[in-house]
């Protein structure tokens, strides 16, 4: 409920609303990626970057709690969320809003139950009330007419947009997208990157983005982490338009201008 | 014509359709050539690369390997596995290579295909582990799986305790659901094997009984047997391979799918919302159909009485209804509930377990019925024992 917090939704803070601190993912004995150390403000639209498999999802499977770091830690605002107790972390969860790979929406409902979940779960508002925000929350990503239509009725891009009316049922002010324009056209690809951009601008909301549609990082981010698999961390960090013009990491110049820079394409390890 | 000379002949024409490739080699002082000809195709016999490696085996060994592509007619990705193998066995060797004998495309297949060179550590390089070493694998996970099963009875019972203080999250459309699936709809099914359940038990007990003249007692034989263990026995093994493998299928699903990561990121446990409503609904509605069991089954029982042994339909239910009691209806129905518990939980728990790919969800399916026959029949093992020592 954008407004009723108290806190100030000031877009492009200072302050850090996300931070990871020397963050080490494993299965098991098998080390992923390790000292992973980032900042995420308040209103940054900030994306997790690196070639397929280095483990750009994971990171954000432990942003959002469904995996635990092996080491270090994650901490939101004031609140250390890989220490915190399970209330405490509920109540975090749900400021979050997220946005699966597949868009995940419970196939046993329709679009309007499916974003009308969490308001029913979270909120005392009355069946009518919900089924208006939850039809409100459908227009914004421009699925007005399709309440009752259940997600395999629906095109893969139309799902992302369920998904992401999904994540937004609850005015999250921290947005997590998981390869959002993955499988979708060019232009409708481009259609969601502006409409991340005009969630952060509205509702200034922090917004993380996993994905490696360069187009897509150029035209929103302001922030970003570089994951490299071979040397297992991250190699870079800031903003993507400086780290392409000023970086002079090989692996960074090859990934950002699609391998014509940086070294031999068959020596990446994609 | 005589038969085997047409036989013969027939032969000859397949072997003429089916054109081979051939390669030849050929030493051109410390060159070795290798002329390939005719079609070179994977649906065709081939000749292995393995011949190129006696080649070069033999003495004296050539300095470097040229080829010869103009006699070939066709070709795909055989000739150019045949190829790449050879080009390893030259390296093996360090003898040199001269491809431009190759056709272009096929120069540019081989040298795509050892563009990249192979990742060290990406071919798993250990052997099968010993004897020892899989059992004792074998044993740990066992010890795991039992743990993952205790976790998740706890949690499901935290889970129970919040729905009775009325704090769970769940949808009651679900388990409505949940109900109708695992009770009304299961209802067909039940009748028709506890009814043939019934005839069976009648039959057997029938050609011992009617020996002695006692076939009235048929009707004992068939009402103590299906209140007591059949009905319960036979519903929960319907119901693990009908709902418990469902539920297992569907939780797994929704893995794969992450909706269930996707409900955990809203701050909904999904215990409470997918598992509490199936593990209730099974619960409730196993002791409805084990009794909707037991009366079919007797009733089966009856058509065998009054068909084959000339019993009246009268005396057969008194017979019935005189040496049932109440600790036997009672004793099958409380069965009845816990074999529910025992094979929702199982299913929902494979489902939770499943992995992230099709063939996971499939798995998981197939071991949740496993999971949940082998317990129900060992429970009912159990039962016996137990009611044995109470004397009940």
């Amino acid at each position: 409920m954008a407004g009723t917090t108290g806190e100030s939704r000031t877009p492009q803070g200072t302050e850090a609303q996300i931070m990871v601190r020397n963050m080490t993912m494993a299965y098991g004995s098998f080390v992923l990626m390790r000292d992973l150390n980032f900042e995420v403000r308040r209103g940054d639209i900030f994306i997790i970057m690196g070639g397929s498999g280095c483990g750009k999802s994971t990171v954000l499977r432990h942003l959002i709690g469904l995996k635990e770091p092996a080491a270090g830690e994650i901490i939101y605002g004031n609140v250390n969320f890989t220490r915190a107790g399970p209330e405490e972390r509920e109540r975090l969860l749900r400021r979050f809003g997220v946005l699966y790979q597949s868009g995940a929406l419970w196939s046993s409902m329709t679009l309007a139950e499916n974003v009308g979940l969490p308001l029913g779960e979270f909120t005392d508002l009355k069946p009518s009330q919900i089924r208006e925000i939850a039809e409100l929350k459908l227009a914004l990503v421009g699925l007005k007419g399709f309440e009752d239509f259940y997600p395999n009725q629906i095109s893969g891009g139309m799902q992302k947009r369920a998904g992401l009316a999904r994540a937004m049922a609850l005015d999250a002010d921290i947005l997590f997208f998981d390869e959002p324009s993955a499988g979708l056209d060019p232009i409708s690809s481009r259609l969601l990157d502006n409409l991340i951009l005009e969630l952060r601008d509205s509702l200034g909301a922090t917004i993380v983005v996993v994905t490696h549609e360069l187009a897509s990082i150029f035209s929103i981010a302001n922030n970003c982490v570089f994951l490299d698999a071979e040397s297992r961390t991250q190699i870079a960090a800031g903003n993507p338009k400086d780290l392409l013009a000023n970086s002079k990491d090989p692996r960074v110049r090859r990934f950002l201008t699609r391998g014509e820079e940086g070294g031999d394409l068959a020596n990446s390890n994609g | 014509m005589p038969p085997c000379q047409r036989r013969q002949e027939v032969k000859m024409e397949t072997f003429h359709d089916r054109e081979q490739g051939k390669v030849s080699f050929e030493r051109m002082d410390d060159v070795l050539v290798v002329r390939l000809s005719g079609p070179w195709c994977v649906r065709s016999d081939m000749p292995p690369a393995s011949l190129l490696a006696q080649e070069l085996n033999a003495l004296p060994a050539p300095k470097s390997v040229s080829f010869d592509s103009t006699q070939l007619t066709n070709w795909d990705s055989g000739l150019i596995s045949f190829l790449v193998q050879s080009s390893g066995f030259c390296r093996a060797r360090g003898i040199g290579q001269n491809r431009e004998g190759l056709a272009d495309g096929l120069r540019h297949l081989v040298e795509l295909a050892e563009a990249v060179p192979e990742k060290k550590g990406a071919r798993s390089e250990a052997a099968r582990p010993s004897f020892f070493a899989r059992v004792g694998n074998a044993s740990i996970g066992y010890g795991l799986s039992i743990r993952d099963f205790l976790e998740f009875l706890g949690e499901l019972t935290v889970a129970f305790a919040r729905f009775v203080r009325g704090k769970a999250r769940y949808r009651k459309i679900d388990l409505m659901e949940a109900i109708q699936q695992c009770g009304a709809s299961a209802v067909g099914i039940v009748t028709l094997i506890a009814f043939l359940v019934g005839v069976i038990l009648a039959f057997m007990g029938a050609v011992q009984l009617s020996q002695f003249g006692a076939s009235i007692y048929v009707a004992d034989l068939v009402g103590i047997g299906m209140v007591r263990e059949m009905g319960a026995m036979m519903t929960a093994i319907i119901m693990s391979g009908r709902t418990g493998a469902a539920f297992a299928a569907k939780l797994g699903t929704m893995k794969v799918t992450q909706e269930i990561d996707a409900l955990t990121t809203m701050g909904i446990s999904p215990l409470e919302f997918l598992v509490l409503p199936r593990v209730l609904a099974l619960v409730l509605m196993m002791p409805l159909l084990c009794l909707f069991a037991d009366l079919v089954g007797i009733l089966g029982g009856m058509f065998v009485g009054v068909g084959m042994l000339d019993l009246s339909a009268g005396s057969y239910m008194r017979e019935t209804i005189s040496t049932l009691t109440l600790v036997n209806l009672f004793g099958g129905l409380i069965k009845a509930t816990f074999y529910g518990a025992l094979i929702a939980t199982a299913g929902c728990l494979r489902g939770f377990q499943c992995g992230n790919s099709s063939s996971a969800v499939g798995d998981a399916a197939t071991q949740a019925v496993v999971m949940s026959i082998v317990m129900v029949v060992v429970a009912c093992g159990l039962f016996a024992v137990m009611f044995n020592v109470l004397h009940i």
